[in-house]
């Protein structure tokens, strides 16, 4: 079992969305809405604490994996990710990413937290705090007006160049 | 010890000129701030004043720099008694287009060490601009989408005012 202790909250973005907690938690586990919003992953993931978590390119090869560590529809969503698909990502230590759903007047407060579990470079957390705005605009888009929104995502430079001077 | 920053980004289905009329126009300030107008002349220098339901100044500044559809930068003085003491922020927003979309980016920086204000606007900005988003894309705004903890706080700073 993950010891979550471990892990420091690095990067938090939190959004509000015109939906209920379900319509939320439906969208951020179900494979058909994560492959609008999330860069074209599935989501793949085992419904329960301690289940296995994976977002999977579309010809099904794993993107990311992990371990399920907080499973309570529909309010938190937590579990470990390791950029598996990539290989100058993948022998980085696992982050852990947690959503957490909470009802605000007719709408719902997503937080995201990113949080490690080592001493990250700064350049190497740009990477989530690029990508993570694209991803939850895009998702309150989906569920608000049906349509995602198109971003190009792509690892930032600096947090490339940071991950190859780790293993020099 | 840094000073306290708060950046945020958010992506908007919509033109940089309808989201700068959005952050500038009294009349859709009103509709997606949750009953907040801005009112100002918008030049360089100007004062700007925020105000609810035709009530006295809830905030003003001055306007600092504006590059229409593309950059806004104000100073920022709340004027809720909690923070009365704190000297005036700074607001900077940067709009990039992109696809049919904006990038919008804000800044709101530049403040003392301790600042109570920080906080505030930590919670207050991510819901004003989720409000935009929604309000540019949908026509609607948000509700006013306070929690308990949010209510409290929120009691807190009116009782707090003069």
């Amino acid at each position: 079992m993950t010891d979550i202790a471990r892990f420091k909250p690095k990067t938090v973005y939190v959004t509000y969305i015109a939906a209920t907690p379900e319509n939320v938690w439906q969208g951020l586990t179900d494979p058909a809405f994560t492959k609008q919003y999330f860069g074209g992953f599935a989501v793949d993931v085992e419904p329960r604490t301690g289940g296995v978590f994976r977002m999977l390119y579309p010809d099904g090869r794993t993107h990311i994996r992990g371990e399920v560590v907080d499973w309570s529809p529909p309010r938190r969503f937590s579990c470990t990710w390791v950029v598996e698909g990539m290989p100058e990502f993948a022998e980085l230590p696992a982050c852990l990413v947690t959503y957490d759903i909470e009802p605000a007047g007719e709408a719902v407060r997503l937080t995201m937290t990113e949080a490690h579990s080592w001493d990250i470079p700064e350049a190497i957390l740009s990477g989530g705090r690029q990508g993570w705005p694209a991803i939850l605009s895009s998702f309150k888009s989906l569920l608000e007006i049906g349509n995602p929104l198109s971003i190009k995502m792509e690892p930032p430079k600096e947090m490339l160049e940071a991950v190859k001077a780790l293993k020099k | 010890m840094n000073k306290p920053k708060f950046v945020y980004v958010i992506y908007v289905a919509s033109t940089p000129e309808k989201v700068f009329e959005a952050l500038t126009s009294e009349k859709l300030t009103a509709q997606y701030c949750f009953g907040y107008a801005l009112q100002s002349d918008w030049k360089v220098g100007s004062r700007f004043t925020s105000t609810k339901d035709g009530g006295a100044p809830v905030d003003h500044g001055v306007v600092l720099e504006i590059d229409p559809p593309r950059r806004l930068v104000y100073s920022w003085a709340p004027q809720y008694e909690a923070f009365k003491d704190e000297r005036p922020s700074r607001v900077t927003f940067n709009l990039v287009p992109f696809k049919g979309q904006v990038q919008l980016t804000i800044v709101h920086d530049d403040f003392d060490e301790r600042s109570k204000a920080f906080e505030s606007i930590s919670g207050g900005w991510p819901r004003v601009l989720s409000s935009l988003k929604s309000f540019l894309e949908t026509g609607k705004g948000l509700d006013p989408s306070w929690t308990e903890g949010d209510l409290k706080k929120i009691h807190e700073l009116e009782c707090a005012k003069v």
